[in-house]
């Protein structure tokens, strides 16, 4: 286990990659990366959600009786994304339209629950924080650049401005459809997971 | 103390519960009124969409000016005096949850799985040069998972759709929620809620649209789809805004 708060932080980037190397919140990350905006809104909320939710839990981790302990994660974590939901709707209607019921599913995403468990129970309020924000930040990455070469290659456009002009509208580049769905982020995270796993052999896991 | 015992278990529960359930309620409360604005703008913004005058940029209340709100009594079509019910404080939802405001729709009328029709109902017209150019209505009905919420703009002859918008729903993202795209959207501009015998023909269908009463479905979606078929019927239809377009057909007055 990484001890230096940097590690702690960096690692989950390429390293202890949430979605690479644990394969957690695949779920989301299909559904969210057709468009860079979402993506990136998405990946704020569940950064925040898993670094305070780890902080609250290891903040009260010697109060928490073993027996109930999964429920009360589930406790915090689910009234930190009521919260993040609310602020949206308030401040940020239009990104709430377009995210929906995925706000709401960061409740079950298992990056926050596995933190939570698996670090934040057992470690200072601080390091819990920083893994948090850095599992949030790793989970992030991979959805940053998923939406990149989906919207790049799906619409052809960057956060929205065009890049490709498209042929329909009088450009030259054709849209890649395959892009546009949520199976095209199955290829791309396969893809990313393959580069992790060559660049760190001791992520390849043994026959 | 022991924290594992029964009752420290209970008592760690239930003082996270109570913690934890107070946050939410403040949030939800205190931003309950921003909430409620970005609701009220969204839905003008979906107004102005429907009736193709506003096209993603621009001052939502500044160009909602144009329109004029006024309450019409469904049963006769009739316009309501301001003096009787004021369009600005109208709450059409909400006037579901009285007897006296509203009905209970029969089976047999209830086609939009609706429950209760409204008495009054909302609607936006837009004048040019004195006559109507627009009017644009408020619909609703059940889709697959959700009701739909959306508006209707019809040009001055009173059956041709200018634009449709879906502001609300919860129908399953990518199949049924498709009718929020723009581009589906865009399918209905054109189409004739009327036919000859004045019955509202208007139709989504399954593959090609063939004639000016078809709008092409979304694949996938066919409970959305009946749906948005359902509520186009008993909307434009004797128990919604029939007797209110009947009415004022021909007069390009309102």
């Amino acid at each position: 286990m990484p001890e230096k708060k940097s590690e702690l932080f960096f690692n989950p980037f390429f390293q202890r990659n949430p979605i690479a190397l644990l394969v957690l919140g695949i779920c989301s990350a299909l559904a969210v990366t057709g468009s860079m905006a979402t993506a990136l809104v998405m990946s704020v909320c569940l950064s925040l959600v898993v670094a305070f939710s780890s902080l609250i839990i290891s903040l009260i981790r010697h109060q928490i009786p073993n027996t109930v302990r999964i429920g009360i994660q589930i406790t915090v974590i689910a009234t930190l994304v009521i919260l993040v939901d609310q602020i949206l709707k308030a401040f940020f209607y239009d990104l709430a339209k377009q995210l929906s019921v995925y706000v709401g599913l960061i409740i079950t995403n298992c990056i926050v629950m596995g933190r939570a468990e698996g670090f934040a129970m057992s470690h200072t309020p601080l390091k819990s924080f920083i893994d948090g924000l850095g599992n949030g930040m790793g989970y992030g990455f991979v959805l940053m650049t998923v939406s990149f070469c989906r919207e790049l290659l799906g619409s052809g456009t960057v956060f929205g401005h065009e890049v490709l002009p498209l042929i329909a509208d009088g450009g030259w580049y054709q849209g890649n459809g395959l892009m546009l769905l949520p199976a095209g982020a199955f290829f791309l995270i396969a893809l990313i997971i393959w580069a992790l796993r060559t660049i760190y052999p001791n992520q390849q896991e043994k026959d | 103390m022991d924290k594992e015992t029964s009752a420290s278990a209970f008592r760690a529960v239930i003082v996270l519960a109570l913690i934890c359930s107070v946050l939410v309620a403040g949030a939800a409360v205190g931003l309950r009124p921003l909430q409620e604005a970005n609701r009220k703008l969204d839905q003008k913004k979906n107004i102005l969409r429907a009736a193709e005058l506003y096209q993603g940029t621009g001052d939502v209340e500044k160009l909602f000016q144009q329109v004029e709100t006024k309450v019409v009594r469904l049963a006769d079509g009739s316009f309501v005096p301001p003096e009787e019910v004021n369009p600005a404080e109208f709450d059409q939802l909400g006037s579901l949850q009285s007897e006296e405001t509203s009905r209970k729709l029969s089976k047999e009328e209830d086609i939009a799985g609706l429950g209760r029709r409204e008495k009054y109902s909302l609607v936006y017209l837009v004048k040019k040069d004195g006559r109507l150019d627009k009017v644009i209505l408020p619909v609703r009905g059940k889709g697959l998972w959700s009701t739909l919420y959306g508006y209707v703009a019809l040009s001055a002859n009173l059956s041709t759709i200018i634009g449709i918008t879906f502001y609300e729903h919860g129908e399953t993202p990518g199949l049924g929620g498709e009718i929020e795209n723009p581009d589906w959207q865009a399918g209905w501009q054109g189409k004739q809620i009327y036919n000859q015998q004045e019955e509202p023909a208007i139709q989504v269908v399954k593959g090609q649209a063939k004639n000016t009463y078809q709008v092409d479905g979304v694949s996938g979606a066919t409970l959305t789809m009946n749906g948005v078929n359902n509520l186009m019927h008993f909307w434009f239809g004797e128990h919604g805004f029939g007797p209110f377009l009947e009415r004022y057909k021909g007069a390009d007055k309102m």
